[in-house]
């Protein structure tokens, strides 16, 4: 998607007359939950997640996202906080919230001995507020959204990672929804069928359905949530639009150079903090200097630049900033 | 995923409204009930009749001692329900209500179906009433498959003449016929306590196999206890104290004491274990 696409999507969605004024999808305050085993899973998040935002919900494994989507959901019972979906109290309000609210967590879980069809039944009929009547054409829609209509048949025991997933996905659209809670919605996907969920999560999103999307994979949110939050050990460690996240991203300066030692110490006679120099680069922070500047003082200090690059960094540094470590490793 | 753009989500708008719908229940016996183990579970209780009658009918008339009633078989052919029925009630049967039982709560964590029918939403206490409405309805399936069974393979190859009871009396085959489809009525409900038992251990751990284990060894430890004398004076609390007092539906007259005491006290089992269920099961924390 590009960048003026997205600008566009997020206009139309933010002038929607009956998303204004109405709240955020969900909003937690000070939600922790603490295992019996005494460890903290989620520590006193407050998670913000605007009507009509696609949220991305990041962070390592093991960093609470799934916790915390359980808790939302009212799987588990939270040691600590309070929080609201779609304007209402849960866990209280969750027959009325839940019906609204398609879920994906941890993965799929069907009935191994039934077709894929006959699994989607058996959630639409636990259902209470579902049409009988039109359940058969909602799971044949649902099934061809994922493109598993050839597939329904099949037991789900015969079915692929991929295709389980899938199943996963259009257990969530039995039901038009006004808030999608995917947690990992792309884990054994291929390429394709990966391409596939974003645009799937895009034609929801412009439907006016919000979507909270958990990933370790940076990439996946990148290019499709309108709104990021991390995690790193159970604390919510950065909230925001992307763009403030991006803005967030100290940009750093890279100097090529033959004399990388005599540009590094010119760096810091300027008071650039901790220039480093590997590989006849030299690195740092940009900071509140011009890059300009840098540059003329640079060369009127003899150092032969052979490239001189400013660049803002990608929303990975961002994350290993925050996160402090590489992004799969688990915290 | 290629009709994506083709079909237009729509968004919910206002409030969903809730229907009492029996559709779960009938999603949840089509499971039990359309289940191969549970089927093959069920075709083993409904081989001991066809072998009973066939091994009786092919001995001679004086092969010995059996299980009770094993010697009216000749004269009336129902009685192959009740032999097969006294055959199957220490094991067979508890056995069979284990399996199903144990897997109700448990079978849905470990596939990790629990929560996504939690998230449906479907609430706790209606996901159990659901779960212990399939049980019984199989603790009263096995048990007549049992009685019908025997009773086509008895008066397949037995003649239905009168039918002495066990006081001496002698009634004619309709009057027995609904006799023991109150004994079959009786042992489900028995067989239904079992269930709430079953029911309550299957909340109780994330393994199918460890519930129905644990259900089947409480089946027969109380069976066990039941048959030591010292322990006497816990009996009558003993889940399987009263499975065998339908035989006084068998007597002339009928006397109703033990059957309603065994009644009452699987009522008192399920409404105990109901309870124990239900709050085990209302703050648990689903993380399978």
């Amino acid at each position: 998607m590009t960048a003026t696409a997205r600008a566009g999507s997020v206009a139309a969605r933010s002038t929607d007359p009956a998303r204004t004024g109405s709240g955020d999808a969900i909003r937690t305050e000070g939600r922790t939950k603490r295992f019996r085993s005494g460890q903290v899973a989620v520590d006193r998040i407050d998670l913000v997640v605007p009507r009509g935002s696609v949220y991305g919900f990041l962070g390592p494994n093991g960093s609470g996202k799934t916790t915390t989507i359980r808790m939302l959901l009212g799987l588990i019972t939270p040691t600590a906080g309070s929080h609201s979906m779609l304007g209402e109290p849960m866990p209280r309000a969750a027959a009325d919230v839940l019906p609204r609210v398609g879920a994906l967590v941890e993965g799929p879980a069907f009935h191994p001995h039934l077709s894929g069809r006959r699994n989607l039944a058996r959630l639409d009929a636990a259902d209470r507020t579902s049409d009988p009547r039109t359940a058969t054409t909602r799971i044949g829609t649902a099934l061809e959204r994922v493109g598993l209509t050839a597939a329904a048949g099949k037991r789900y025991r015969a079915y692929s990672l991929g295709m389980r997933q899938r199943l996963g996905i259009a257990a969530a659209l039995l039901q038009p929804r006004d808030l999608l809670v995917l947690d990992e919605p792309t884990n054994g996907l291929d390429p394709q069928g990966t391409r596939e969920v974003r645009g799937l999560v895009e034609s929801l999103a412009h439907g006016g359905t919000t979507v909270l999307l958990s990933s370790h994979l940076l990439s996946e949110v990148d290019q499709v949530c309108t709104h990021v939050g991390v995690m790193h050990v159970g604390r919510l460690v950065s909230q925001g639009t992307i763009e403030d996240l991006r803005t967030a991203a100290v940009p750093r300066v890279h100097v090529r150079t033959s004399r990388p030692d005599d540009a590094a110490a010119v760096l810091r006679r300027l008071g650039v903090p901790a220039p480093t120099v590997h590989s006849g680069e030299v690195v740092a922070d940009l900071g509140p200097f011009e890059p300009e500047a840098l540059l003329r003082e640079l060369v009127l200090a003899d150092v032969p630049v052979r490239e001189f690059r400013v660049d803002t960094a990608d929303l990975e540094d961002v994350f290993v900033a925050l996160t402090g470590e590489g992004f799969d490793v688990s915290g | 995923m290629s009709a994506v753009e083709a079909v237009a989500p729509v968004r919910a708008t206002s409030r969903p409204r809730r229907v009492v719908s029996t559709r779960f229940l009938r999603s949840e016996l089509r499971l039990v009930f359309g289940r191969l183990r549970n089927l093959a579970v069920l075709a083993v209780l409904a081989g001991v009749p066809i072998l009973i009658a066939v091994a009786v009918r092919l001995s001679s008339p004086d092969s010995g001692e059996g299980p009770a009633f094993l010697s009216s078989i000749t004269d009336n052919g129902l009685f192959v329900s009740l032999a097969a029925m006294t055959v199957v009630l220490p094991l067979f049967l508890p056995l069979a209500v284990a399996v199903v039982s144990g897997d109700a709560v448990a079978g849905e964590a470990n596939l990790g179906t629990l929560r996504y029918l939690l998230t449906v939403p479907v609430r706790r206490s209606r996901l159990l009433a659901v779960k212990y409405t399939a049980v019984v309805a199989f603790c009263f399936a096995a048990t007549l498959v049992v009685g019908l069974v025997g009773a086509a393979i008895g008066l397949a190859l037995f003649p239905a003449g009168p039918v002495t009871l066990l006081s001496g009396t002698t009634v004619g085959s309709a009057e027995a016929s609904w006799r023991i489809l109150l004994c079959a009525l009786y042992i489900g409900a028995c067989m239904a306590a079992l269930g709430a038992v079953g029911m309550f251990v299957s909340t109780l751990t994330e393994y199918p196999v460890a519930a129905m284990a644990s259900t089947a060894v409480l089946a027969v430890t109380s069976q066990v206890l039941d048959a030591l004398p010292q322990l006497s004076a816990i009996h009558p609390y003993l889940l399987s104290h009263w499975w065998l007092a339908y035989g006084d539906l068998l007597r002339d007259p009928m006397s109703s004491t033990g059957p309603l005491h065994g009644l009452g006290s699987a009522a008192a089992y399920i409404a105990v274990f109901g309870a124990l269920a239900w709050a085990r099961f209302a703050g648990r924390d689903v993380s399978s």
